[in-house]
């Protein structure tokens, strides 16, 4: 006997928004079959953390609809100040769960670049969308959040580059939260066809504090053979959500993919970031941070899975805990048969900011092949006593070299996104959860 | 003038007791340099001053122009005018080297009175050129990674910049090449003058060819067993301690034996 969960919709009701976003059949069909299997299919079982009794299920509305926008500076102006409005040239900004703003530079274009929400995406570009949706990267059955979320998905952008194009300045998405009715089902799918490249910054950002709703949110970027992906994200969610927050890789032969994923969430949240190293010479690079507070409660996965020879993988994850939150980081590198000549280097860190505060690092290293290299590092720890008194000697007060010790451990994020506005946001993010 | 007056200073470190009740005191435009062998406690005493958490204080003062110093915090004390080069220096990741050393400077200004990012820059490029520095070290991140000789230069570039009266320098010479030593003791002798004091510890004489002291004590089982000018240093170097252990009737002049 199987437990069937009551879902918030009805199967009428995922039919009838498939409908209404004139949707190809055979995502109409998908969603279908993901709405069988989510009444069906188990929560997934991350590491250490308990999640039977978190809400995954029920939410307010499933989707709003808001007004687009008519430029960029009509936004509020927290949002504004991610965007440098003037030089920006590729932007998509969703309202909610409506597509408010699109810009994308006559240059791509003519290249022929793709960027565009996913439901115009899954219009004008069927094929494509349907050879990338929920299929190698994430799959639809692998356990109910995936399968809610085919069903449910309210949102989402579609970025494509074809091959040999090289997208030069970054492409920015912002995906704003107002009221608390709201809930995400977005989708992403990030291409990068054969030796293309781009760099992709997206921003989840509540700009009201209350919520009731859900997040399952799952992004799919894919580096065909000698791509590269740079993929920067800040998160900073309310607290009310209960979020799923998967974003998954798969890179080709000799193709990069780049994480800097800053994990500033206020909400209870299940993160999960694995990079497919399929292609021989293939390099993920995932590095994230994070600051739990209140009594906020994550699990961060962030795993390389080694497939291609001389595959290279690389994890960092830096976590700040303070008050009460409590972080399960799973660092794991998994060295399939085969992948000889592979690298797998993982650091976790985390840096406890008060007594009640849980942090728990758990380095995995999986290995099926012998000759490959591989190493971990991880700690869990207070404030070194030795850097506070040397910041002190110069004359620092000891909040302010706390404050400098912390900014400098979650620095490797921060250092990294490519947008000045998003790199400033997340160091006055980290500056608000930390104090 | 000011003065940094060390009296009866005994200072243990896990329950070990490492100085006996040392007097040393120091005023501005004077040079004073520690010597000894190791495990003298020269290093304690540098530690014991700036307040390291691990050293404890169990009789005896430390004044700075008659304000009680052990009463301070730690960064109480450098605001108050006095300063540590490290023997070994904190590394902190994701902090710039540029970035510490303006806080560090602003902390010792006004709220609204902080130093300009101008002024500061050409400053810092200045010091780093007399002490042969790359500019690119003022964008790593805070003795990360450094060299051994680089985390000294460092120290005397932080030194530089932030301009105490006393300054006591912990086996800065350790580990440095000839080349090095000379970069480091023009840095030292650039801020000799009025307002400035310096007490340099040292295994080695060699330094003190460069940095002339005014005046040389010698520590030995945790106190200063005998003080003299700079013709000290040189006897020193030409005959070693064994001369001084001798004159004392001392036979192990490290801390935990008694003469």
């Amino acid at each position: 006997m199987t437990v069937e969960t009551k879902l918030a919709l009805t199967g009428e009701d995922v039919r009838s928004y498939s409908e209404s976003n004139r949707e190809p059949e055979w995502l109409a069909s998908k969603r279908s079959e993901a709405y069988q299997l989510a009444e069906t299919l188990q929560l997934p079982k991350p590491d250490k953390t308990k999640i039977q009794n978190w809400n995954f299920t029920e939410f307010p509305v499933h989707a709003v609809k808001d007004e687009p926008l008519t430029g960029l500076a009509e936004l509020p102006q927290d949002a504004r100040a991610l965007i440098d409005i003037e030089n920006q040239k590729n932007i998509y900004v969703q309202r909610n769960n409506t597509p408010a703003y699109l810009k994308l530079s006559d240059e791509l274009k003519e290249q022929g670049v793709i960027l565009t929400d996913i439901f115009t995406a899954a219009r004008e570009h069927p094929e494509l969308v349907q050879k990338y949706f929920m299929k190698d990267a994430v799959k639809v059955d692998e356990h109910k959040l995936t399968a809610l979320h085919a069903a449910f998905m309210n949102g989402g952008v579609f970025v494509y580059v074809p091959k040999g194009v090289e997208v030069k300045e970054p492409v920015q998405v912002l995906f704003l939260h107002e009221g608390e009715e709201v809930s995400l089902f977005n989708h992403a799918i990030i291409v990068a066809d054969t030796n293309s490249s781009l760099t992709y910054v997206e921003n989840y950002l509540s700009l009201s504090k209350d919520s009731k709703g859900l997040v399952n949110i799952i992004s799919e970027v894919v580096a065909e053979d000698g791509a590269k992906i740079t993929y920067g994200a800040v998160d900073v969610l309310a607290e009310g959500f209960t979020s799923y927050i998967n974003r998954r890789g798969l890179a080709g032969r000799d193709a990069t993919i780049e994480w800097a994923l800053g994990l500033m969430n206020d909400c209870d949240t299940i993160y999960e970031n694995v990079t497919h190293l399929v292609g021989d010479g293939s390099v993920g690079h995932s590095k994230s941070v994070l600051v739990g507070r209140g009594t906020q409660k994550q699990n961060v996965t962030a795993k390389t899975v080694h497939w291609g020879k001389g595959a290279e993988g690389f994890i960092l994850q830096h976590g700040v805990m303070k008050e009460e939150a409590s972080t399960i980081f799973n660092g794991i590198g998994k060295i399939e048969h085969g992948a000889s000549k592979s690298d797998a280097v993982q650091e976790s860190r985390v840096l406890m900011l008060s007594e009640k505060a849980r942090g728990d690092a758990n380095p995995i290293l999986l290995i099926d092949e012998d000759d490959v290299t591989a190493g971990h590092a991880a700690s869990v720890g207070r404030v070194d006593p030795l850097q506070l008194y040397y910041l002190m000697s110069r004359g620092i007060s000891r909040t302010e070299a706390e404050r400098l010790i912390v900014h400098g451990f979650l620095a490797p994020v921060v250092s990294q996104l490519p947008i000045e506005g998003v790199k400033k946001q997340l160091s006055e993010v980290i500056e608000r959860k930390v104090r | 003038m000011s003065t940094l007056e060390i009296k009866g200073l005994h200072v243990e470190i896990e329950g070990k007791e490492i100085l006996k009740g040392v007097d040393l005191t120091i005023n501005t435009n004077e040079i004073h340099a520690v010597m000894g062998p190791n495990g003298t406690g020269k290093s304690t005493l540098a530690s014991a001053i700036m307040g390291h958490p691990k050293y404890e204080v169990t009789a005896g003062t430390v004044t700075l122009d008659g304000e009680d110093v052990l009463e301070m915090e730690v960064d109480e004390r450098a605001k108050a005018g006095l300063f540590l080069a490290m023997q070994y220096p904190s590394e902190i990741s994701g902090v710039t080297n540029a970035d510490f050393l303006r806080s560090a400077i602003n902390s010792q200004r006004e709220e609204g009175d902080e130093v300009s990012l101008m002024k500061f820059i050409r400053e810092l490029d200045s010091k780093m050129e007399t002490l042969e520095m790359d500019q690119e070290m003022a964008q790593r991140y805070l003795n990360e990674g450094f060299s051994g000789g680089e985390k000294k230069r460092n120290e005397i570039l932080q030194l530089m910049m932030l301009k105490p009266k006393f300054a006591i320098l912990d086996e800065i010479d350790s580990g440095l090449d000839i080349d090095a030593l000379k970069v480091v003791s023009k840095g030292v002798n650039e801020m000799r003058g009025e307002n400035f004091g310096c007490l340099i510890i040292t295994h080695y004489q060699r330094l003190l060819n460069y940095i002339t002291p005014d005046k040389v004590h010698v520590m030995m089982q945790g106190r200063v067993v005998k003080s003299g000018g700079p013709e000290l240093a040189q006897k020193l170097e030409a005959q070693g301690y064994d001369w001084i252990k001798e004159e004392l009737g001392i036979e192990d002049e490290t801390v935990g034996q008694e003469a």
